[in-house]
């Protein structure tokens, strides 16, 4: 199923945050949503869950309007992966996963032994099933960001919208959760995802979506779109974007911050943190191979 | 040139989900071919196993039938069982008549009328601690306790009667959710917060009146008889009354019971809710609706009972766990027997009654310290 704004302008009060916001997103895609902070990204994914009404414009699943859906219709189709928190009360990891069957219970009926079967089935879908008796309140960051995946999955929807899922976790959880991410859009879901790294664009979705006090800045293919000039412009800051191989022969583009005189980015630099792994920097188009 | 390409979606699995858009997720293929390893034969997503909430079952049976044993006129349990089913049966008339007045007219509705009010205040106090996210929240949250003793002071003010007091009382009860309640639409904000703090607002001016009319009441006669009804009791219990709260409290247990599932939803917060596709508004007023009639009901022939549905849920969590679909029915019985005992304390721990309302404030404060101190972390 296909995502589809359409001129979406939102916002709280008589302010709008977000303005003719359009943009497509396909099964198997995974779109990396990027701004600076208060650029809108929370607000539009607010407008797009349902959360709050469209001031103008539309949200389109599949091309059916979703202005007149209850809670219950959306959430069959759309997940929604918060940042890991603290719930008041420790629930144990498979009742929050179990929690992702409401939109598929009657209004009286508590989750049956197909939803726990279709819980458990998520939990292992992450590997992280092991974790399934375990209180939710005492597991780290990471796992609990899994089991938030988990619990979205419980949902079956077709599209996956996750805010900022790697805000609060270490740099292997990280990578852990992204690497899901990634899964779940090739086994065909569509993914919108807010992040405040550009690596993350670069590493995991097809598409970045660069926000702007509410306005798209850049649609398209995170190279084509995700540059030093518009990061630039975006965040203020001056960084360089730097081409890796990676062993397996894949190439892969990496942001850096330009910090003081440039030295982060000199060849040498570079090749001092990269030893471990042989990779073909490049930088302002002048490639160089560091062995 | 293109660093980073998603493989090609596999195809199977897409072409056939993308046709019929809310159909199915395929199923997600396990990395671990451990399927079995999740089905331990555990009952649907249950902690507490049937064995525990059996147990708790017997927790009431056990208080009721105590209960007619403990007293001025005891009852044994053969004695009770005799003359409860020569109801039912032809059975010869073998005990003395004070025995029958004992067991039904004056034991048997304050029995009842203890467990109705115990359970009430904790199924409501349950429910609320997940509605308002907060495990500190009690069934009065939203007022339905002040405006109750604020009906029951103007009743006795106007010396209307006992039915007056009950009906009174009910309804002032009532009346201040709904004005906690329709207070809370008019301000734009977190809709949980400006109900609680609508609430405490409510509950002020309703403690205010109180106060007022205490203040102007006939200091020998109104004013004990308000302070004594705010203290809360049963001792004046018939089975009248008993008729009168039976039906509000089933009233607010059956829904409440029922949607127990999505009482733990609801405690992940207003968006996160909706999110997961529940329509939060609406929950929300059947919730109050159910918590507060059963609250109003039972604050109407008990008078002010606090601490119940704080610590009750509190220990029921630490039986159960938080999941509702237990910790609803543990909170029933654990609280119908809870308020029962503390009541047969309240009759006939001293020559004199002791206000039920104090004791439980007395038994309920250590209590909760108690479980603070000992059960584990986010437990309480």
């Amino acid at each position: 199923m296909s995502l589809q704004l359409q001129d979406l302008t939102c916002g709280y009060g008589s302010r709008p945050v977000i303005s003719h916001v359009s943009l497509e997103v396909h099964p198997g895609e995974v779109l990396c949503l990027l701004g600076p902070n208060g650029s809108g990204k929370t607000t539009l994914f607010k407008t797009i869950l349902g959360l709050l009404k469209p001031r103008h414009g539309r949200v389109l699943l599949d091309g059916a309007d979703t202005g007149s859906w209850s809670p219950r219709e959306l959430a069959r189709v759309l997940g929604y992966i918060p940042q890991a928190h603290t719930p008041p009360f420790p629930f144990r990891v498979l009742d929050v996963v179990l929690m992702g069957r409401t939109a598929h219970l009657a209004a009286f009926a508590s989750p049956s032994e197909e939803d726990l079967a279709i819980a458990r089935q998520t939990l292992e879908t992450l590997n992280i099933a092991h974790l399934q008796d375990r209180v939710y309140t005492e597991i780290s960051g990471g796992e609990r960001q899994l089991v938030l995946i988990a619990r979205a999955l419980a949902q079956q929807p077709r599209i996956l919208i996750m805010d900022e899922p790697t805000s609060n976790l270490d740099f292997g959880n990280q990578l852990l959760v992204l690497s899901q991410v990634r899964r779940l859009a090739q086994m065909g879901l569509a993914v919108v995802m807010a992040s405040h790294f550009p690596d993350h664009a670069f590493l995991y979705s097809s598409r970045a979506l660069l926000l702007k006090k509410g306005m798209v800045f850049a649609l398209g293919r995170p190279e084509n779109t995700v540059t030093e000039e518009s990061l630039q412009r975006l965040y203020g800051v001056e960084v360089k974007i730097i081409r890796a191989r990676l062993p397996n022969g894949e190439e892969t583009r990496v942001c850096v911050p330009v910090t003081g005189a440039g030295g982060a980015t000199r060849p040498e630099a570079a090749g001092e943190v990269g030893e471990a792994v042989p990779a073909t920097v490049e930088t302002a188009g002048a490639p160089c191979v560091i062995a | 040139m293109a660093p980073l390409r998603l493989p090609a979606a596999n195809s199977s699995t897409t072409a056939g989900t993308a046709a019929s858009p809310r159909s199915r997720l395929p199923r997600l293929q396990p990395e671990v071919g451990e399927a079995a390893a999740g089905r331990q034969g555990r009952e649907a997503g249950s902690r507490a196993g049937w064995r525990t909430m059996l147990l708790l079952g017997t927790l009431p049976v056990l208080a009721f039938i105590l209960s007619f044993a403990w007293g001025r006129y005891p009852v044994s349990p053969g004695e009770l069982l005799t003359v409860l089913a020569a109801k039912l049966l032809p059975l010869p008339h073998t005990w003395p008549a004070t025995l029958e007045t004992v067991v039904f007219q004056v034991r048997l509705p304050r029995i009842i009328a203890a467990m109705l009010v115990g359970a009430s205040l904790s199924t409501a106090g349950a429910a609320y601690q997940g509605m308002f996210k907060n495990p500190l929240v009690s069934p009065d949250i939203l007022g339905a306790s002040a405006g109750a003793g604020f009906g029951a002071a103007v009743a006795i003010y106007f010396s209307l009667g006992i039915v007056g007091i009950q009906v009174s009382s009910f309804l002032f009860g009532l009346l201040a959710v709904l004005l906690a309640c329709s207070l809370s639409t008019r301000i734009r904000h977190d809709p949980v917060l400006v109900l609680v703090l609508a609430g405490i607002l409510i509950g002020t001016l309703f403690t205010s009146g109180t106060s007022l009319i205490k203040y102007l009441a006939d200091p020998y006669e109104k004013l004990p008889a308000i302070t004594f009804w705010l203290m809360g009791s049963l001792a004046a219990i018939s089975s009248k009354d008993v008729l009168g709260v039976v039906v509000p409290v089933v009233a607010g247990l059956i829904p409440l019971h029922l949607l127990r599932w999505r009482l733990n939803v609801l405690s992940l917060g207003e968006e996160e809710a909706r999110a997961l596709g529940l329509d939060t508004g609406r929950l929300r007023i059947v919730v109050i609706l159910c918590a507060t009639l059963m609250t109003a009901a039972s604050v109407s022939v008990s008078g002010m009972i606090g601490w119940v549905g704080l610590i009750v849920p509190h220990l029921a969590r630490v039986v159960v766990g938080p999941n509702y679909r237990e910790l609803l029915p543990a909170s029933i019985l654990i609280g119908s027997a809870y308020l029962l005992l503390v009541d047969d304390l309240a009759r006939g721990l001293a020559s004199a009654e002791i206000p039920l309302g104090i004791l439980t404030s007395i038994i309920g404060a250590p209590f909760f310290l108690y479980l603070l101190l000992h059960a584990r972390r986010g437990w309480v």
